[in-house]
């Protein structure tokens, strides 16, 4: 198992892609620190990878709080040493027509769905460095790459994922870590499981394998980038989306 | 025990990957000793580990010279 012995962050893992990314990771043999923003959504994180056998726990975190993120990021560092694997997961969406959108709901995505992938970076880098081997993955979306009506605020946050991926591959590849970017299509979770009938039957429309995706399938892409198969993939963007968006 | 000044130099060399014959006092990180930018924050890191010390950002920062370094870590091992 490529992982063994190596510690993984994922945030936002308590359920949907996190989950499925956390379990994957475990599956290689990593010792999984997953995240969730309430007490209840940790103890989860900690019954499915128990259930699975796996290294690991479930913390409480939210990442707008102030010096929240560098605190986990030593809390963890201090119980079970450096994180090799950081998986920024967590996001959320906050959509509205742009001429509609208040200034909250702006700062809430670029706070919680940007900020924290700098500030979880940053702080994750030194171990890495110090390892000479890490792995930086940035879950972001394809209406980053496409663009969507009513997720300006989304998909700009989305966007800047690929520039910062790519900035970032090239400050530190030298070290042995690389830096990617995943970008879900159309997934089968909470997220998407909201929409109305007719707009999933016109999504699916336009998807090359004429289906959502599963939570699984992105993990799967995830788990590759993260393992030694990948070493020499960095700066890149993998698009996971049935053919939805090809580049 | 080796002093503060042997100490510094030893870790410039085997950061930058240099023979310590050539790491001098007034020797620059960048300019004498070829080191780029992300190679001078981790021989700040590698300092901060040999003097088991924390080196702020803005102090980081000012330490571009060996002296520099044997200087910061003097007065804060004085401390």
């Amino acid at each position: 198992m490529s992982l063994a012995g190596k510690v993984a962050l994922v945030t936002g893992a308590s359920r949907g892609i996190g989950q499925a990314i956390a379990l994957e990771l475990a599956a290689q043999g990593a010792t999984v620190i997953g995240t969730a923003t309430s007490d209840a959504g940790a103890e989860a994180i900690g019954t499915y990878l128990k259930e699975a056998g796996a290294q690991g726990a479930g913390l409480k975190l939210n990442v707008t709080d102030e010096g929240a993120c560098e605190a986990i990021i030593a809390q963890i560092e201090q119980q079970h040493g450096a994180i090799a694997v950081l998986v920024n997961n967590a996001g959320i969406t906050r959509d509205n027509l742009l001429m509609r959108m208040k200034d909250e709901e702006w700062d809430a995505i670029m706070d919680t769905n940007l900020k924290p992938v700098y500030k979880l970076s940053k702080a994750v880098l030194r171990g890495m460095m110090k390892a000479r081997w890490g792995r930086i993955i940035n879950i972001a979306s394809v209406v980053g790459a496409t663009g969507n009506p009513g997720q300006t605020n989304y998909s700009a946050a989305k966007a800047a994922l690929f520039g910062f991926t790519k900035s970032l591959a090239r400050e530190i590849g030298s070290r042995g870590v690389t830096v990617n970017a995943v970008a879900p299509g159309f997934i089968d979770t909470d997220m998407t499981r909201g929409l109305p009938d007719e707009q999933k039957a016109a999504l699916v429309g336009n998807i090359a394998l004429g289906r959502l995706g599963e939570a699984r399938e992105i993990a799967d892409a995830v788990g590759f980038l993260a393992c030694d198969k990948a070493s020499y993939i960095t700066g890149q963007t993998l698009h996971v989306n049935g053919g939805m968006y090809m580049n | 025990m080796e002093n503060i000044e042997q100490r510094v130099k030893k870790i410039v060399a085997e950061q930058l990957g240099v023979p310590e014959t050539d790491v001098k006092t007034e020797s620059s990180f960048v300019n004498d000793l070829g080191a780029d930018s992300l190679d001078t924050v981790e021989l700040v890191m590698a300092l901060e580990e040999e003097f088991e010390c924390e080196i702020p950002d803005e102090e980081a920062e000012k330490i571009t010279t060996v002296q520099q370094a044997i200087d910061y870590v003097s007065a804060h091992l004085a401390k």
